[in-house]
């Protein structure tokens, strides 16, 4: 058995909620205990809706936000609320991948100047090594050496998405959380762009975090996925398992709202009512039980841990022993 | 045909900038009949949000260069009569913008700026009358009638608490109850045809199946045609009757949604629907090697032609709209054969 590469536990982040003179008077619990292990090589995707503590998860890991509780172990040492100068050795192998690549690149820098930056702040290489090393990533991203003179907008939203990630491959990291790595790009661009970082994953060696809400990219992508309801993992698994069988609830209706193109329309058979209730008021009991089909009276009092066998897991009371409901067929004229 | 809504025949027009011209639609045709759901699909650059300000008649004036064609709506000739077109916007055709959440004032209560909609747009509103315009009285019988057809129109939309609603500001509501709020506030001048430029796009996927739901249940009850522009073939398939594809501002095929999705005919959208990731696993997503032509130099003829495999020397002419089926129309010189076992399977 291998050593984990990184691995978090009950990882607690929550941001306060302050009234008049500053006093708190709540909290949002965007994460609210989460633990889970990343192996290394393996591409462990994390899904849920927005405001689910994705993004919030990638960064505390990190270390952009402090957690509140709670610990991360990355190649075997303890990394949650370290001092910024021992977060600096490990930030060139722990990287991440933003959003949005047109605005984390300077608009008045060449991409040249914004690729080299990253070497100049961590290694000590020489000037002519550091073009060499800039002009072999560009070209393993798949770029033509002329766009080294090209500003961030004179190139399209597949070649920015292109350039973040060859700026994050300068450090060698071992382990990258691609933060939503193909929203807004057309399918026809984002299909050559996940190619390009399964290529990337086996030439690097890397271990991706794969943060997305796009539920048939992660299939297509992950070894395992976590997916996460209000700052909790609801169930996690290996893909095929939870793809085939989900056994939370939530995951079953995440999955029924993909259209299927030449299945049966979702629009006419979607169970699923209402939103996500508010992060800073979370119900006692179970955090889905406001939207849950199949809700009971310990489903409101008791809120279910995240318990299972094997490498799967789920966080509900009747994980395994509920289906989703038969579709309703609205008369459609 | 006799009873089309919306009919555009070889719109052709562009943009002069510093650079030169460039050409972003160019000769599109296009045909909607009343209470039809139709999907424009196609990639970012394709021209469908441009396509969509034509019909609306909000393009850059300063800039825009019309090269001919004509856009028809109930008989009226929409690019010919600016006042008859000021006339039907908003009030027989409205609009669902993209963004829910850079449309709505962030100064101003949701009901404020509904009652402004409705001043303006309401179906109840008279033409004309003594007063100028802006000086014309909203009447008092007018506004409560507006305001119950505004508290029926959010309870259609399932928006809880309207009339809470109303008195709160855009921040205080989620993305997924401002996208409702749009599709009422496009509903409410009771229009003929509602121009839904990527409404899902910023919603989650549970959220897009209850949005997607909604306008299409809405929309039939109603008997509103809806131009749905979208680049997710996913949404399309879920809610459109028809479907025009768009590449580089040429419309390439149209079709019926499961003769669409049976036998796509023109060869971007076999690779387009190829690089779809499969639902059910694996796919083989391919992408589309290449860019999207540059519009100030676009090839002749055929704009897909440098990107595809079966582009031959008569692609330097552009295909004529070509028959494949009942509804089928395709514009290639090497069309795609129908798939030989999908007959079965239909």
């Amino acid at each position: 058995m291998t050593e984990p590469i990184l691995s978090v536990r009950d990882l607690h982040c929550h941001f306060p909620v302050r009234g008049a003179f500053g006093r708190q008077v709540g909290a949002i619990r965007a994460l609210d205990g989460i633990s889970f292990e990343l192996m290394p090589g393996e591409i462990l995707g994390l899904v849920g809706e927005s405001g689910c503590g994705k993004s919030t998860l990638g960064k505390t890991i990190m270390g952009i936000q402090s957690p509140t509780g709670g610990g991360i172990t990355f190649e075997g040492a303890e990394i949650a609320g370290a001092s910024p100068r021992a977060a600096k050795d490990r930030r060139a192998r722990l990287q991440y991948a933003y959003q949005d690549p047109g605005a984390s690149l300077d608009p008045r820098w060449r991409i040249g100047r914004s690729l080299e930056e990253p070497l100049i702040i961590h290694t000590g290489l020489g000037a002519a090594e550091r073009g060499r090393k800039v002009r072999d990533i560009l070209a393993a991203v798949g770029l033509p050496e002329s766009h080294l003179e090209r500003y961030p907008h004179e190139i399209s939203g597949g070649q920015q998405r292109r350039v973040g990630l060859a700026r994050i491959l300068m450090l060698n990291p071992k382990v990258v959380i691609l933060d939503e790595p193909t929203s807004g790009l057309d399918v026809s661009v984002q299909a050559t762009v996940l190619s390009l970082f399964r290529d990337l994953r086996e030439e690097f060696d890397l271990t991706y975090m794969f943060i997305s809400h796009d539920l048939s990219v992660v299939r297509m992508m992950c070894h395992r996925v976590a997916v996460m309801y209000l700052g909790r993992i609801v169930e996690i698994g290996p893909t095929q398992e939870i793809f085939a069988a989900p056994k939370h609830p939530y995951t079953q209706s995440l999955l029924a709202a993909i259209p299927r193109i030449g299945g049966p329309r979702v629009v006419d058979t979607f169970w699923l009512k209402g939103e996500p209730p508010d992060a800073s008021r979370l119900p006692k009991g179970c955090r889905f039980q406001g939207r849950c089909p199949h809700a009971t009276a310990i489903c409101l009092s008791d809120d279910p841990a995240l318990r299972g066998a094997g490498g799967s897991a789920a966080a509900c009371h009747f994980a395994g022993e509920v289906s989703p409901p038969a579709p309703i067929r609205r008369a459609l004229p | 045909m006799t009873d089309a809504l919306l009919t555009i025949s070889d719109l052709s027009l562009g943009f002069r900038g510093e650079a030169g011209f460039a050409h972003i639609l160019d000769g599109v045709n296009l045909t909607m009949r009343p209470g039809e759901i139709m999907g424009l699909v196609g990639e970012s650059g394709c021209g469908k949000t441009t396509l969509a300000r034509a019909i609306l008649g909000v393009l850059p004036r300063a800039a825009l260069e019309l090269r001919g064609g004509a856009i028809g709506f109930r008989g009226t000739d929409m690019l010919a009569d600016g006042a008859a077109q000021a006339a039907i916007r908003g009030r027989r055709i409205t609009f669902i913008p993209q963004d829910p959440f850079s449309s709505l004032n962030p100064v101003f209560t949701i009901g404020e700026q509904i009652d402004d909609l409705m001043k303006w747009k309401s179906p109840r509103r008279g033409e004309g009358g003594r007063w100028p315009a802006l000086l014309a009285p909203y009447g008092r019988s007018r506004r409560a009638a507006d305001r119950a057809a505004v508290i029926e129109t959010l309870e259609a939309v399932q928006l809880p608490q309207p009339e809470r609603l109303l008195r709160k500001y855009p921040h205080e509501v989620s993305g997924g109850q401002r996208q409702r709020l749009m599709i009422a506030m496009a509903l409410l001048p009771e229009p003929d045809l509602i121009i839904a430029d990527e409404p899902t796009t910023a919603l989650d996927v549970t959220i897009q199946a209850q949005i997607l739901g909604l306008l299409r249940r809405l929309a039939s009850e109603r008997g509103v045609a809806v131009m749905l522009t979208t680049h997710d073939l996913g949404s399309a398939w879920e809610i459109c009757d028809a479907i025009t594809v768009m590449y580089a501002g040429q419309d390439v095929e149209a079709a019926p949604v499961t003769e669409f999705f049976r036998a796509p005919a023109h060869p971007y959208t076999n690779k387009l629907l190829a690089s779809l990731p499969d639902a059910e696993g694996g796919g083989a997503m391919t992408g589309i090697p290449g860019e999207v032509p540059d519009f100030l130099a676009p090839p002749p003829g055929c704009r897909f032609a440098p990107r595809c495999e079966r582009a031959s020397a008569a692609c330097a002419t552009r295909p004529a709209q070509t028959p494949r089926g009942p509804g089928h129309l395709v514009r290639c010189v090497h069309p795609v054969a129908a798939p030989v076992h999908a007959e079965a399977e239909a």
